[in-house]
């Protein structure tokens, strides 16, 4: 996994408290075996009509909004299920980063173990953000604050060893099979 | 219902204990610090078709074995066909991604050497049904699946939660997780619940008052009289529904309701053992005093058969209620999708699917309470009613009572289990703009196909639904006498 520490993207704000996984990508093409080339199904039924063509409606298809890579979005952003597909397809869309006032547990979860940044702010600094659409921002996880263009700063906080993780470019799993032992002797003592 | 907060547990470490700690603190290999999660060891692993290929193949990219294939319960649900087999053997998938899917699982148990519940063993199944019925679903263990309705099987007291597809990696490469201690709600629902209401009554009534982000990074331990007073199936339907409140996981602590259900259940203890068993899951109840980060109460009298009105599971009303008038941007786009106007009754609305099934009301208990509504009854004619069993299990003694008689009499279609219509990636699709009522757990925009309409409700009201033909009490339509064919069957 790539490092990440500090990157410069657009922001463009997803309205609509509750964005669901299954708005995020819809259980039809959930039948993937692969991680890869999921973008194209991201936000699918808001994002392309019936007969397959953009929505100008959708945020990100305004002009300005062109590659956006932070998502703003409305509370409780990721609820509904556990599919990792939603940070994998927003992570092929090109989002970087997610930003709302509450981003739900599992998909947090997947998204830091993705490299997909979700970042809980207060609904006073969701609002700053919200007065700069379009504009460029930098995220640097490695003092974990936002530097909105006028040089004014947001904190947030990521759990620790997940930035951790992320800041080296290393994933979780190498972690706990260097614990293959400490997991051994549990399993030996609970077998006794 | 009100709700008050609770100072921070803390002091020496023979405090009171909830049911969560005592589940906790047996599971840690290493104990959470401030730089680093918890190693939290897994007991049962849960894996389906569909958040497992991306994880088999991290396993094989480092070479890596699953490293305990007797933890690792493995099934066929959400992509599987519910239509059987033609006479050449053929399933009827909706498309090759979905065979596909179901190949390369089959090719995955095969190389990792894992046993499959799939087609043709007579014990596959919607994979948090067929856990419990295989009593491999135990109280005090760790359950984790690649699934957000893992919440289930805490109705037996087990911390059970979903995951993604890369901690199912971790899963099966170290029979571990890195976690958070999660924070602890104890939603105690007092008295008893009136005649005529359910489990999915009193969930969705739940996840209203709570609202759909009301649970976040909590597990919540349902408890009171109305909890202790229900079957293992009714807080099977009221644990699964914990995620839509956004909680990490919900569970009941184990008492001998608990203990009945489980005994002679093949992968449960056998004999002296069972008897061993029972007793530790018995203490695992939270004991007196112990603190909780939060406290909810719900009055359980006050609970009317409920369904959804919009699109998230928060959105509910009592049956015989009005539809709310929109409050806010979220009311309103709800209204419109669902083609409601605020202020008219739900009641009367024109109905046309109804789906009974899925991994929250497709069980036993659900499927005598729909027989016991469309016994001597017909589905009205424009409605398409799709009966979906949880598993193999439900179907066989469904067919042994005679239900799938009622259903077929009645004039509603009888299929193999499976996911089906609650996620709609197998074929099973509500057409656009049609109105479903539905038994399943989410009425997201879309979810049961593009354009669909959700109302989710028990399977009481979705029967009488179905006989109506529009949305309808089912305290209006109480069983009827036995007719002599329905005897005879």
């Amino acid at each position: 996994m790539q490092a990440i520490r500090r990157f410069e993207a657009r922001l463009a704000i997803l309205p609509g408290e509750n964005i669901d996984t299954d708005q995020i990508i819809p259980a039809r093409f959930l039948t993937t075996t692969q991680r890869a080339g999921l973008g194209r199904f991201c936000f699918a039924d808001w994002r392309i009509d019936a007969a397959g063509n953009e929505r100008a409606d959708f945020p990100l298809h305004r002009p300005e909004l062109r590659g956006a890579g932070v998502l703003l979005a409305g509370h409780n952003f990721g609820c509904g299920s556990s599919r990792e597909h939603a940070p994998w397809a927003l992570l092929d869309l090109g989002i970087q980063a997610v930003i709302s006032t509450q981003i739900a547990d599992i998909f947090r979860n997947n998204s830091l173990k993705n490299g997909l940044l979700p970042i809980v702010v207060s609904a006073a600094d969701w609002q700053r953000l919200a007065a700069i659409e379009s504009q460029k921002i930098v995220i640097d996880l490695e003092r974990e604050r936002v530097e909105l263009p006028d040089g004014s700063l947001i904190g947030f906080q990521v759990e620790g060893f997940a930035r951790q993780c992320l800041l080296r470019g290393v994933d979780q799993l190498g972690y706990l099979l260097a614990e293959s032992a400490a997991i051994a002797d549990f399993e030996a003592t609970r077998a006794a | 219902m009100h709700s008050s907060p609770q100072p921070p547990a803390s002091g020496p470490a023979s405090r009171p204990q909830t049911t969560l700690d005592k589940i906790w603190n047996s599971h840690c290999v290493r104990a959470e610090q401030a730089d680093a999660p918890a190693i939290l060891y897994v007991d049962l692993h849960l894996v389906h078709e569909v958040t497992s290929p991306q994880a088999f193949s991290e396993l094989r990219e480092r070479g890596l074995p699953v490293r305990r294939p007797e933890r690792t319960l493995v099934t066929l649900d959400h992509s599987t066909p519910t239509l059987p087999a033609d006479s050449s053997g053929k399933l009827p998938y909706a498309d090759a991604a979905a065979a596909e899917q179901v190949a390369t699982l089959e090719a995955n148990c095969a190389e990792f050497a894992l046993t499959l519940h799939g087609f043709g063993s007579g014990s596959r199944g919607v994979v948090h049904v067929m856990g419990p019925e295989l009593g491999a679903t135990q109280p005090g263990m760790t359950i984790v699946c690649g699934d957000s309705h893992t919440a289930t099987h805490g109705a037996f007291g087990a911390l059970a939660f979903g995951i993604g597809t890369t901690e199912v990696g971790h899963v099966l490469a170290t029979q571990s997780l890195l976690q958070r201690r999660p924070k602890s709600m104890a939603l105690t629902v007092d008295g008893r619940l009136p005649a005529g209401v359910g489990a999915k009554d009193l969930i969705l009534h739940i996840i209203g008052a709570l609202g759909v982000d009301g649970g976040t990074s909590h597990v919540i331990e349902y408890r009171g009289e109305a909890i202790r007073a229900l079957s293992m199936e009714a807080r099977m339907t009221l644990c699964n529904m914990s995620i839509e409140a956004g909680a990490r996981a919900g569970l009941v602590a184990p008492d001998t309701t608990t203990v009945e259900w489980l005994r002679g259940r093949p992968m449960a203890p056998q004999g002296k053992d069972f008897e061993t068993a029972a007793v530790a899951w018995l203490a695992l109840a939270s004991d007196a005093g112990a603190r909780f980060d939060r406290e909810v109460r719900v009055d359980a009298s006050q609970v009317r058969p409920t369904v959804t009105w919009g699109t998230n599971p928060g959105q509910v009303v009592a049956i015989d209620r009005a539809v709310p008038k929109a409050t806010d941007a979220q009311s309103e786009r709800a209204l419109a999708y669902m083609g409601f106007r605020g202020g008219d009754p739900l009641v009367g609305q024109k109905v046309d699917v109804v789906f009974i099934g899925s991994c929250t009301n497709g069980r036993m208990s659900d499927l005598r309470e729909a027989a016991g509504i469309l016994r001597g009854r017909n589905v009205a004619p424009h409605i398409r009613m799709l009966i979906v069993p949880g598993s193999d299990a439900v179907k066989r003694e469904a067919e042994a009572e005679g239900l799938d008689q009622i259903f077929r009499n009645a004039g509603a279609e009888w299929r193999e289990p499976g996911c089906s219509m609650c996620i709609a990636m197998n074929g099973d699709r509500v057409a656009p703009g049609e109105l479903c009522v539905s038994t399943s757990n989410r009425n997201f925009e879309g979810r049961q196909g593009p354009g669909a309409r959700t109302v989710l409700a028990s399977p009481a009201t979705a029967a009488a639904c179905a006989v109506a033909g529009f949305v309808a009490d089912p305290r209006n339509y109480p069983p009827l006498q036995s007719t002599h064919t329905e005897q005879a069957a």
